[in-house]
């Protein structure tokens, strides 16, 4: 039996060092998993975890990898940290993506100065709206946020998936389901610095997915926006005691989170794609949740958190080509990381024992 | 000076490895799959052409692949590193990887890309294709001499040219030796979804369908149909395995004529794809006539029905155009008098509709 | 033909009766248990996988479950053992599930079984109509509709369904009173693994014979869904599959019979039926908190 007796101060060397021993303990489960399965363990997580990385132009694909993750999960803290539970960003990174796409599809002609900042906004606003689905639903009907915002991640699915077939397919695609291109004004081009060219694929997305979360961190950490959100979180009914509007945290938040998914989705269209597709997530809205608990809710430490997470997904790549894995063993890292991670709040918040189980039913006394 | 020495030394031994490889190392190939080969469809069809190139070519080549590669940014940098880790040739195996595969060959102007089922081509990214809607001209047949409810169930993937092409094929043929047969398609939105294969066609079968076709990859169709007791047709690969009393025929996709051809123009120094903007030579849709896809033996059917089969399939294999008029729509306009016919590009362009027989309307 | 359409809705119930039903016991005793789908699928890649190599039908059944409730018990070591946070716990597990169903299932794709045998009853299967849609169904199809009536009696006319509710709607009283708070929900956590196990399994065993990654597309959300449609009361589940069941089929149907509306749409539907019936739930208080057991998602902290 696990026992648990709250701690009453948390020491900072803890704090710091879950996260790693969570890491590690993932990558020694991991290994006990691969040699279980009949592959070689040491190979296998070099594969996943330094292959990805070792030449100096693949760093720039980390960072590329890595920037939706980082705007999206800047953008879960503030749900996650008000205890709203938003799973539906890869939902409302779709309509981002779609109303960014709008913007770049019906306006061709636009010029750089106004392009740009007009899909910035429209994808935030897509993003948003999608959002305010669940928002809404739970302020006035307290329906459960988790399953309305999930149900409608399908539904966007669906309707990304019907909108490229159909009214906004391209003309001169032969019937395949692709937007037009977008406009040299509607890409997100790469980094250029005089004197070091191009980084690699790296594009000014990833700077500001970095800008972001410095932002995000700011907001959260020294406004009283955050410190309304954070107060709604750990201590909901002295946050009412002290005038703050449950319903609408729960709005701003949802919102917040759900235009920063947006925008992720217009930027990842605009910077890798160049056109709309049925599909442009792959699961990011989702892996963007575990990158938001591995930063436990720190908007700085996401952008470590989404490098790492990012580091596992190219690796699920090296892995295959190098060893035959299949891809879905990402998944299972991640599962498992998560679980540590958890488990590393208990361990930071309260004394874990293990005791020999005490009943509860006091035995009656022979006197 | 350490460096400079590295340097060196790396650079000697790459010009003794380049004159090593013009002499006898073996010229790396990377194969980019959508699925994995288990999937005993389309990937398991390409995945039969990769191990026969290894077969032909034997020490020349070394071959690798890679599964399960989403298609968007993700397959991007899948081709990337291949030709990064030296595969001087590299086959992209599905429709959506026609951009990434065009971004990367700007980038590794010395590889050679092939790409199938799409139609960009470039300098050195060349476009192949199978004439997939031939082997369904012949299916439409064989389905309109069997079925006796005169109802046939299609399971369709995506509404893409390709699969419009096959079902307007399979009208064609079914509609030119029962005219009263229709068809009727259910849109699984997937190429792969043993579970939803499964239950659009019990749906066909509730429906009233006795014969089925499908243009998605898992043998599900057919395992429903021999349960029900109703026959079908395989898609890219041999399924009588897992139906032998429901498959009539299958048409599996052969891709290693296609696959040996292009490494051997490689080979010998003759790989092009023409002058741009087009590169049309660089482009190759056969079918029947060039074993491209092979009909499986047909059973399950009388006599009389086999032999129309073949008699289309020859019909097919000896140039005879399945998409020469008189035909219509199934809301009634002409598409094609007697005498006028498509070609290639109409194919691509011109379709979206249905032709007689077919009921509804393309989604989207 | 309708007798076949219905036959199909029924089959495409039955994972989502065992997965919600087991979930409704799980959130009566106080544990939202997100991770459905991760252990349906766990569930149906090792029945699968034990059909397969082994030939035995029915031992790949009780494999299946258990698989299931094993990978409940890796979110009870973690929700109830280290007191995490749930919601987030059962989302690492729902990732881990599919991941891993993935990985060990890898070399089983494409690779087929023999489907479960169809029950016979004498006289009764022969009635017209009637006969081949409710007497001539699988084993699993009976055992679940059988394990539903047996929960919904458990929960309401014994003492352990009793404590079990206790549990779920006042975790420190029921302490208190000397129940082990976290020995029950531990047990319904595994019995809602095991029930996600079969509902999971039911998929390559019956639906299809084959084993795909991440096969059970979604179905244990709508699980989810479907217990707070059924307002936490078993007998409501039964009659909210059959209704999810029937959308999923319907859209089918309606494409085979060239209804324009397109697939895309037709395909939304079970989701947004699943959204409209969470708000009317939802909206009508008295109606939803009847049966809501009030420490659900709540950690249980003893000696507090």
């Amino acid at each position: 039996m696990i026992t648990l007796s709250p701690r009453k101060t948390i020491p900072l060397q803890l704090t710091l060092l879950t996260p790693v021993v969570a890491i590690a303990l993932t990558l020694v489960i991991g290994a006990i998993i691969f040699a279980t399965l009949g592959y070689h363990p040491g190979e296998a997580l070099y594969q996943f975890f330094v292959a990805p990385i070792s030449r100096p132009d693949q760093v720039a694909d980390l960072f590329v990898k890595a920037c939706p993750l980082i705007i999206i999960a800047s953008g879960l803290v503030f749900a996650y940290r008000a205890n709203v539970w938003n799973i539906g960003a890869e939902g409302q990174m779709i309509l981002g993506a779609m109303f960014g796409g709008w913007v770049a599809l019906t306006f061709p002609d636009l010029s750089g100065w106004v392009m740009m900042p007009a899909m910035i906004a429209m994808g935030m606003l897509g993003g948003f709206l999608w959002a305010m689905i669940p928002a809404i639903l739970k302020t006035r009907f307290n329906t459960n946020e988790i399953l309305v915002s999930l149900m409608l991640t399908y539904v966007a699915a669906l309707l990304i998936d019907w909108t490229v077939r159909g009214p906004w397919r391209d003309p001169m695609s032969f019937g395949f389901p692709l937007s037009p291109m977008y406009a040299d004004a509607a890409l997100i081009t790469r980094v250029y610095l005089p004197g070091f060219g191009h980084l690699g694929g790296l594009h000014w997305g990833v700077i500001g997915a970095l800008v972001i979360a410095v932002a995000a961190w700011f907001v959260l950490a020294r406004t009283l926006t955050g410190f309304q959100v954070k107060v709604m979180g750990d201590a909901p009914r002295a946050g009412r005691f002290a005038g703050f509007n449950p319903s609408l945290v729960t709005i701003m938040v949802l919102g917040i989170s759900g235009a920063a998914a947006g925008l992720a989705g217009m930027v990842e269209v605009s910077a890798n794609m160049g056109q709309l597709q049925p599909e442009i997530s792959f699961g990011y809205g989702f892996t963007a949740i575990i990158v938001a608990f591995l930063a436990r809710l720190n908007p700085l430490a996401v952008i470590g958190a989404g490098l790492i997470v990012a580091l596992a997904e190219l690796g699920g790549d090296s892995a295959q080509i190098a060893l035959g894995m299949p891809k879905v063993v990402t998944g299972v890292f991640k599962g498992i990381l998560l679980f540590m991670l958890l488990a590393g709040e208990t361990f930071n918040r309260f004394h874990v024992r293990l005791k020999m189980p005490v009943t509860a039913v006091r035995e009656v006394s022979d006197a | 000076m350490k460096h400079l020495l590295k340097a060196a030394a790396a650079g000697l031994v790459g010009v003794v490895a380049m004159a090593g490889a013009a002499i006898a190392d073996p010229v790396k190939i990377g194969f980019v799959y959508l699925t994995n080969p288990g999937d005993h469809g389309w990937t398991y069809a390409h995945e039969v052409g990769r191990l026969d190139v290894e077969k032909h070519f034997g020490s020349k080549v070394e071959t690798t692949y890679v599964e399960n590669v989403p298609e968007g940014p993700d397959s991007t940098r899948v081709i990337r590193e291949l030709a990064r880790q030296g595969n001087k040739m590299i086959f992209t195996t599905s429709f959506g990887y026609m951009d990434p595969t065009l971004k990367v060959a700007k980038e590794f102007p010395d590889v050679k890309f092939v790409h199938l089922t799409g139609y960009k081509r470039s300098g050195n990214m060349s476009t192949g294709n199978i004439r997939f809607y031939e082997g369904r001209y012949v299916q439409g047949v064989v389905a309109g001499m069997m079925t006796k409810s005169n109802k046939v169930g299609y399971l369709a993937s995506f509404p893409i040219p390709e699969v419009i092409q096959g079902i307007n094929a399979f009208a064609l043929g079914m509609r030119s030796v029962n005219p009263d047969a229709t068809v009727s398609v259910i849109w699984v939105n997937s190429w792969y979804d043993p579970v939803k294969e499964s239950d659009a066609a019990k749906v066909h079968i509730a429906e009233g369908a006795d014969i089925l076709a499908q243009h998605t990859d898992s043998p599900a169709m057919l395992q429903t149909a021999e349960k029900a007791g109703v026959y079908g047709f395989g898609q890219s690969s041999d399924m009588k395995a897992f139906a032998p009393k429901a498959q009539l025929f299958s048409s599996v996709n052969n891709w290693s004529p296609y696959y040996i051809a292009q490494i051997e123009a490689m080979l010998d120094g003759s790989w092009t794809t023409g002058e741009g903007p087009d590169h049309w030579p660089g482009n190759t849709w056969l079918g029947l006539s060039d074993d491209y896809l092979v009909l499986t033996p047909f059973e399950n059917m009388p006599a009389n029905v086999a032999a129309a089969a073949k008699a289309a399939a020859d019909k097919v294999s000896g140039g005879y155009n399945i998409f020469s008029g008189p035909f219509k729509d199934n809301a009634g306009n002409v598409i094609l008098s007697d005498g006028e016919s498509y070609h290639d590009g109409n194919l691509w362009n011109d379709m979206n509709y249905y032709v007689e027989g077919v009921i509804g309307k393309i989604p989207g | 033909m309708l007798e076949q359409l219905l036959l199909t809705v029924l089959m495409t119930s039955v994972p989502l009766i065992f997965a919600a039903t087991g979930e409704l016991v799980a959130e009566r005793s106080g544990v939202l248990n997100l991770g459905v789908e991760g252990m349906m699928l766990m569930g149906a890649v090792a029945a699968f996988a034990t059909a397969f190599g082994t030939g035995n039908l029915w031992l790949a059944i009780i494999v299946g479950g258990l698989a299931g409730a094993l990978t409940g018990g890796v979110f009870a070591l973690f929700a109830l053992g280290f007191a995490t946070n749930q919601v987030a716990t059962g989302l690492a597990l729902t990732i881990f599930g599919t991941g891993l169903s993935g990985l060990v299932g890898a070399p089983l794709v494409g690779h087929a079984i023999d489907g479960l045998p169809q029950i016979t009853i004498p006289v009764l299967s022969n009635l017209p109509f009637v006969g081949a849609l409710l007497f001539s169904l699988d084993p699993m199809a009976y055992l679940a509709v059988a394990l539903l009536a047996g929960v919904a009696w458990f929960l309401k006319r014994t003492r352990g369904g009793l404590v079990l509710r206790a549990v779920g709607d006042n975790h420190d009283s029921a302490h208190a009173l000397g129940y082990s708070v976290l020995r029950v929900r531990l047990l319904a956590v595994l019995f809602g693994g095991m029930m996600a196990g079969l509902g999971g399994a039911y998929l390559p065993l019956m639906l299809t014979p084959h084993w795909a990654e991440g096969m059970t597309a979604g179905r244990g959300w709508i699980a989810l869904a479907l217990v707070v449609f059924a307002s936490w009361l078993p007998w409501r589940v039964l009659v909210g599959a059959l209704i999810f069941g029937g959308i999923t089929i319907m859209q089918l149907a309606g494409q085979a019979r060239g209804w324009t509306v397109p697939s895309q749409f037709l395909s939304m539907l079970p989701y947004l039926a699943t959204i409209a019936v969470l708000v009317v739930i939802s909206r009508n208080r008295e109606f939803s908190l009847a049966n809501f057991p009030s420490c659900l998602g709540r950690v249980f902290h003893a000696g507090k």
